[in-house]
């Protein structure tokens, strides 16, 4: 019988044009390629170009045509006209909305420009929001770092110049032995799946350190199922098995950090633990050859590990011997710590020796000549090919910096930074804590900022306190209670507004944070404090105004809402002075443009800022005649100039070719455009390891104008900011910390990392969130295709507690923390830490937010733990109310709530069971059938 | 045309590779994506912004715990779409010739135009590679992309299936399970992959790459022996110390 | 599976009229004129009305005439078109029983075998399912073929012949659910075949690929209580076997009681077919950590 079948079309149109853009449906910032039919989107795929995903693209990234279609996207500006938080607007034209906001706005300035409170959430335009902010005088900007995760940023910038995430990457062509901590799957997760891909496929062997085994912990060839909270305990076990071993990279110490530094070693002197500097204030160490005290940088010594010296009556010795003091005791030993990590004391050992083994038994070596900072030649670079990543696990606890600077050591230590199959940096990365800026506040009616808000302290004298003590900033950063708290606290800023502590503000403006639910802890309490009216029958907090591009839960909080663009109707940059798309092996920029034009009254946010900030009279947006200076943010883009030759995009400057520094060219972002929407510089063969001391690379960053003069450092073991607030604690120098934190500063700021927990008998259950890999915070909800894979969020339970409650499909348990209860529904989890429950963050919603019909999934059945979490611990007795932070950074300790759980009979829907919002928005269609092709 | 055509020496199909599937979902949605847009009626979604949200999608993510029998159980992301099998029985009970396997590569396709929707494919398939779109009223499948990988509008490069372009981890593999020198079937071949629910008798073109074992690390491991301490405290580590930097 | 109202109806009545029509092609009873247009009219009712409904069951019933044409391979085919002819040969006969006065004999003998064997055609397109193992047996032809016969014998009035083939329908029926109950696990199909990972360990779903529902769940997993089913069982049984047959017994060949003996089988039919699908259980449902 003869086989007859369809004739098809196997070569069909694809589509009328490409447009190549940058994705926002997360914060991994990939290239896309837009399909458009008929002027319409039709499809996104990945751009293969592209630095960040070469063409792959996540379930988010693809769906994006449901998003920038989505019917939750708001239509025009709003003024409230009912009660705050019911979601009744009218809608109002641009120049009512621009005119209300910039009369209120001008008065503040006038007034006291710090009764604003601008805090932006997941902005990718930190250093333009940031500088508008400047412009404005107000001393009270970040954006969400705080409650996000500031511990691993800071905690790698002050100990090796750079962090993990999208500041630096695995060296995923040559590592043999991976290793994975923390909860979460989120940051720079393109790049990450890509990276585990390679190593599956060259079989190298991938440890998962996690509470959870899910997404790339699935993939671990071992998974090592740590109690929350304790990586830090962990990681200070392995160190203290290699060291005993003297498994540990003593060239690299000694050459690349500062173990060899001399510190002052007695107890009774005024500067002890502080480095013995000489007269330029450059740490001292011993040289072996000499056995003399020389500085550090100077050409051809050899550091001495264990040297020490007498000087003026004062013992030295080195940050290595104090290392060894504190690693080598037997409180860090395996055996010690097994119980309270939930990880075998064999396990800790067989870990510690596979680690010692791949890093010096299997070391690699490429043979690339280069030359370190001291002047010294190398005829090859060698690696140890141990490589480690962090997710917002380990640092979304009070111990987390510490936790973050642990593992920084124990990599430091095996000498696998920066070396081939080792961690490696990406452009503007690596760069001293030190020529960082440091926080500024000084502000005046009618005057701009004196400096960038943001930075990292380096000793007491930074911190951003008023004459009298108290805080300058209304997120209390840069203070006694967190003085390394880099990214602000964007999560205390409601609180403390509505407390009045430190002081009273007139208008929180905030862009893209959805602070009335998901990105808040105590959700119904800040809920309660955006609605509360003081006696005079006036909201305690008198004016908000939030910019959305979507009908979030924070839109029906606000006085006015600006509506933003969605991603695809927009111009934005990528910059290098924010965070950047770089690789390791080059540095990258990329914009965004608007592929469409919107077809509602709405602008991008940071246009709508060029205009404030022009109505405002800011002196960074206006001309001298006193106009507009930006038009909108693509001028900005082109035309800034942070330093002369320096904008916010690298590439294409001058008369296109120059990159890096160069003039303003008017035709950039065109020439980006034709690019794929972005541009890359890759690095020289001999720059491409060793980059904190590789001069080659230092000079390469200075040509790209990453900064002004090759910079070269020491990694720093012993972070000696700490000890300056710490010898302050002790009652040294001039700034003293309040009594009621003089114990706290005093134990919190070891300059060695070491670890911490409390315990809370009655709640022993820890709960942490994980944010699914196919969505993106509360934006996935609005999406019709996402939302069906995730649209509810069970609690995830262990085999152990499962079977204590007598669980079986379908239940329901009331989870209580401290601070609240929640009734939700459970499943079982097998891969699970025995004492931890877990959901997905974000699945659940208001109900009338979103667009959603009221009855969905999401806001019956889904639901938040954040209404269990406070902002402030529990009293202890000692008359505080200590934040839910970490000590010396201000990360908000989110993955500290410690709950118990029992079994209920099953509510109709998840308690606290929230009042609807009215949506300004309507609701989305009932069916799509989406086609835009014929 | 229902009945099978004659055996092919071309079988176009998947390999997944189990070990690296990290469950994020990408190739489910560039999949929905593509052949909304693309072959036949679009992938239709009912109640898309309500109480009970549904739609077609022709390949989907299960995850999977397995428990061992000694040691931590194991999650496993399990990525699904149509097997093409070799004997497939989704094709024979077709009434009206609309669904079929093509002669030359094996592609299991439905002739939207003849399709009836009665489902009867749906039942017979043992892998729910089949959904029924609500919208259109015709049965949708995976296409192996058909309407891509001969694309002369595409750049050669791109000439896969969408969900084997998208895949983050690269654990998605597309080729000529036929050609037993093809990439895929070497991967076959080298790392043991299977078929799924062999006692049916489908056949399937697309092999699954099992997961590599896991947690083998808690037996001893011969390439890393514990550590021998070199000392115990902290003078002994740092008279060790400076024994050593002597040698260096 | 989901029991489909329009599948379930289609089902029972084209069996049902389909049985009619094959004692009525033998010429049981032997009937002319406005008696025999009667019965013929019952008949199609049934049979015709049976197939209409079934067409509710269809996605895009406007490419339906294509159906015939897979009559090679595809029992829906073989079923359509000897449905078709079925009812053609059978008209041409009724024709001739009511206008003429005559019975055919041969046409009408041919339209008997076409009747019962769309009877079968449509049992095969259950029993073909190796993804139902519920239904992959020769239980699933016997029993739906012997209820048309039989039920068929009792609407053509056959009272004996419907007595005892009721008693031979309940053991039928016995037999083909109580066969049934082991064969998914006897099947050989398990999560670990499905999966592929058995040889790791046990298999148990963690989360399914999406939260909400979909067509496969709906369709194909349907899950009913083992205690709900075992009592629907034996109201079947009652329904379709016990009461008539005792109906039958006391002489039920006219009045309340013959009306009583086919409502009570009717009922009886329908629930057994409702159980027929909700009871069976599609091997896909292993992929949801369900079977069936």
């Amino acid at each position: 019988m003869n086989h007859t079948q369809p004739v098809i079309d196997t070569s069909p149109k694809v589509s009328d044009e490409i447009r190549k853009t940058t994705c926002y449906m997360c914060a991994c910032r990939c290239g896309i390629n837009v399909h458009m039919k008929e002027g319409k989107v039709a499809y996104i795929e990945g751009n293969r170009d592209h630095p960040v995903n070469k063409g792959v693209l996540c379930a988010k990234g693809s769906a994006g045509i449901m998003q920038v279609n989505a019917p939750s996207r708001l239509r025009s500006p709003l003024k409230r006209v009912g009660e705050r938080g019911s979601g009744e607007f009218e809608e109002i034209s641009w120049d009512e909305a621009l005119e209300i906001a910039s009369t209120r706005l001008a008065k503040v300035r006038a007034d006291d420009p710090s009764k604003l409170a601008f805090f932006t959430g997941r902005d990718q335009s930190q250093s333009f929001t940031s500088f508008w902010a400047q412009g404005f005088g107000t001393p009270n900007y970040a954006a969400h770092g705080g409650f996000c995760s500031v511990n691993m940023a800071a905690a790698g910038i002050y100990t090796m110049g750079g962090a993990f995430w999208e500041f630096g990457q695995p060296d995923w062509d040559h590592t043999k032995m991976f290793m994975l901590f923390g909860v979460a799957e989120d940051h720079d997760s393109n790049p990450i799946k890509m990276g585990l891909g390679k190593l599956k496929k060259r079989g190298a062997k991938v440890v998962g350190v996690n509470p959870i085994r899910t997404g790339y912990n699935a993939v671990a060839d071992e998974w090592v199922g740590i109690t929350p909270g304790t990586d830090g305990l962990f990681i200070t076990a392995l160190i203290h098995e290699l060291m005993k071993a003297g498994k540990i990279d003593l060239h690299y110490l000694a050459q690349y950090t500062n173990a060899p530094v001399l510190l002052d070693s007695d107890p009774a002197s005024e500067s002890f633990g502080l480095f013995l500097r000489d007269k330029d204030s450059k740490p001292l160490v011993i040289d072996l050859n000499s056995g003399k005290k020389v500085a550090f940088d100077k050409k051809g010594i050899k550091p001495d590990l264990n040297g020490s010296i007498r000087q003026a009556g004062i013992t030295h010795t080195t940050v290595f011997h104090k290392m060894a003091e504190t690693y080598m005791a037997p409180e860090h030993d395996a055996a010690n710590v097994a119980e309270q990590c939930g990880i075998s004391e064999e396990t800790i050992r067989r870990l510690a020796a596979e680690l010692a083994h791949v890093a010096f038994e299997q070391e690699i070596s490429l043979p690339i000549e280069w030359t370190d900072f001291r002047g010294e030649k190398h005829t090859k670079m060698t690696g140890r090919p141990v490589s480690f990543h962090a997710m917002r696990g380990i640092s979304a606890h009070a111990n987390g910096f510490q936790t973050c600077r642990a593992l920084h050591i124990l990599q430091i230590i095996l000498g696998s930074v920066e070396v081939p199959g080792g961690f490696r940096f990406k452009p503007p990365y690596p760069k001293s804590s030190e020529i960082h800026p440091k926080p500024h506040y000084g502000y005046a009616p009618n005057k701009p900022l004196d400096g960038p808000h943001l930075g990292f302290t380096h000793g007491p004298e930074d911190l951003a306190l008023k004459e009298d003590g108290t805080a300058a900033r209304i997120d209390k950063a840069f203070t006694w209670e967190n003085p390394m708290s880099s990214h602000g606290l964007m999560h205390m800023v409601i609180s403390n507004a509505h407390a009045g502590d430190p002081y009273k503000i007139d208008t929180l403006f905030m862009y893209m944070a959805n602070m009335s639910w998901n990105s808040s802890m105590n959700t119904s309490g800040v809920m309660k404090m955006l609605t509360d009216k003081d006696e005079n029958g006036d909201y305690v907090i008198p004016n908000i105004i939030y910019s959305d591009a979507y009908s979030s839960e924070m839109v029906s909080y606000a006085d006015l809402v600006l509506p933003d663009a969605t991603y695809l109707e927009r111009h934005d940059c990528i910059s290098l002075l924010d965070r950047p798309i770089c690789e390791a092996d080059g540095a990258a920029d990329a914009i965004r443009w608007p592929v469409i034009e919107p077809d509602r009254d709405v602008r991008g946010f940071q246009s709508v800022l060029c205009d404030l900030g022009a109505r405002l009279g800011l002196p960074n947006f206006t001309n001298e005649d006193g106009s507009q200076k930006f038009a909108d943010y693509a001028d900005y883009i082109v035309n800034h100039q942070r330093k002369p030759g320096i904008g916010p995009l690298a590439g294409f400057r001058g008369d296109g070719s120059d990159s890096g520094r160069g003039d303003v060219n008017p035709n950039q972002l065109d020439k980006y455009i034709e690019n794929g929407g972005f541009f890359v510089e890759h690095i020289n063969e001999d720059a491409s390891y060793y980059k904190p001391w590789n001069m080659a690379y230092q000079e390469w960053a200075v040509k790209m104008g990453l900064f002004d003069a090759p910079s070269p450092y020491l990694f720093q073991l012993y972070v000696e900011p700490m000890r300056k607030f710490q010898l302050a604690a002790e009652g040294h120098g001039e700034r003293q910390p309040p009594e009621h934190l003089r114990e706290r500063v005093r134990e919190t700021m070891n300059p060695l990392p070491v670890w911490s927990n409390s315990t809370d008998k009655d709640y022993p259950i820890h709960a942490l969130t994980q944010r699914p890999m196919a969505m993106y915070h509360s934006w996935g909800t609005q999406n019709a295709w996402l939302r069906q894979i995730h649209g509810v969020n069970p609690l995830y339970v262990p085999t152990k507690i499962w079977e204590q409650n007598d669980f079986k499909d379908g239940d329901w348990a009331k989870v209580s923390s401290p601070h609240g209860e929640i009734t939700v529904p459970v499943a079982h989890q097998a891969a699970l830490n025995e004492n931890t429950i877990w959901t997905w963050n974000a699945i659940g919603k208001r109900k009338g937010a979103w667009a959603l019909d009221e009855k969905a999934p999401e806001a019956t059945k889904g639901f938040l733990l954040n209404h269990i979490i406070h902002e402030l611990m529990p009293a202890k007795g000692d008359g505080m109310r200590w934040a839910n932070s970490d000590p010396i950074t201000g990360q908000a300790a989110w993955f500290d709530l410690k709950v118990a759980i029992e079994k209920v009979e099953a509510p109709a829907e998840c308690e606290p069971n929230i009042p609807a919002q009215k949506s300004p928005v309507g609701k989305g269609p009932k069916n799509l059938t989406w086609k835009v092709g014929a | 045309m229902t009945a099978l055509p004659p055996k092919s020496d071309v079988k176009l199909g998947l390999v997944i590779d189990l070990d690296t599937c990290v469950g994020c979902h990408a190739c489910v949605v560039s999949c929905k994506g593509w052949n909304t847009e693309n072959y036949g009626a679009p992938l239709s979604d009912q109640d898309a912004y309500g109480e009970n949200p549904s739609g077609t999608f022709l390949n989907r993510v299960h995850s999977y715990e397995v428990q061992p029998e000694q040691g931590a159980a194991q999650t496993i992301h399990f990525p699904k779409s149509c097997l093409h099998c070799e004997d497939a029985p989704c094709v024979t009970v077709c009434p009206t010739g609309a669904s079929y396997k093509r002669a030359e590569d094996g592609i299991v396709l439905v002739n939207e135009d003849a399709c009836i929707g009665c489902g009867l494919c749906a039942w017979a398939c043992p892998y729910g590679a089949r959904e029924l779109d609500q919208a259109a009223g015709v049965m949708k499948k995976c296409t192996l992309c058909v309407d891509r990988i001969y694309n002369e509008n595409l750049p050669e490069e791109d000439r896969e299936p969408a969900c084997v372009r998208t895949c983050p981890a690269g654990a998605r593999h597309f080729g000529d399970l036929g050609d037993a020198e093809s990439d895929v079937s070497k991967l076959v071949q080298e790392r043991g992959g299977m078929d799924l629910m062999p006692e049916l008798g489908t056949k399937p073109v697309n092999k699954y790459l099992p997961p590599r074992p896991k947690d083998q690390g808690n037996e001893i491991d011969i390439l890393a022996p514990l550590l021998a301490p070199i000392a115990t405290e902290t003078s002994g580590f740092l008279g060790w110390l400076d024994r050593t930097l002597e040698k260096i | 599976m989901h029991p489909a109202p329009s599948v379930i109806l289609f089902s029972v009545l084209s069996g049902l009229g389909f049985g009619m029509l094959a004692w009525l092609g033998i010429g049981k009873p032997p009937m002319t004129g406005m008696f025999a247009f009667v019965f013929f009219f019952i008949a199609y009712a049934l049979s015709v009305g049976g197939l209409l409904s079934a067409t509710f069951h269809l996605g895009n019933p406007k490419n339906s005439l294509k159906a015939f044409s897979q009559w090679r391979t595809s029992w829906l085919s073989r079923e359509g078109c000897c449905a078709v002819a079925a009812l053609m040969i059978m008209g041409i006969y009724a024709i001739g029983a009511i206008f003429f006065e005559t019975h055919w004999v041969i046409i009408g003998g041919i339209g008997a075998i076409l009747s019962i064997v769309t009877v079968f055609t449509t049992s095969m397109i259950y029993a073909q399912l190796k993804t139902v193992p519920r239904w992959n047996h020769w239980t699933t032809p016997v029993l739906f073929v012997s209820l048309s016969v039989f039920g068929g014998a009792l609407m053509t009035g056959q009272v004996t012949v419907a007595m005892y083939g009721f008693v031979v329908v309940g053991l039928i029926q016995v037999i083909a659910w109580f066969t049934s109950d082991n064969r998914f696990a006897s099947s050989g199909s398990t999560i670990e075949t499905a999966t592929g990972l058995g040889n790791i360990g046990k298999v148990r779903m963690f989360e399914p690929p999406h939260t909400g529902t979909n067509y496969l769940l709906k369709e194909m997993v349907y899950v009913i209580g083992r205690k709900h089913a075992a009592k629907l069982r034996l109201l079947a049984i009652i329904l379709m076997v016990v009461i008539p047959v005792l109906m039958l017994g006391m002489g039920a060949q006219h009045g309340v009681k013959a009306i009583v003996a086919v409502f009570s089988h009717l009922v009886g039919v329908f629930a057994s077919r409702w159980l027929f699908f909700a009871e069976a259980e599609h091997v896909v449902g292993l992929y949801y950590g369900k079977r069936g």
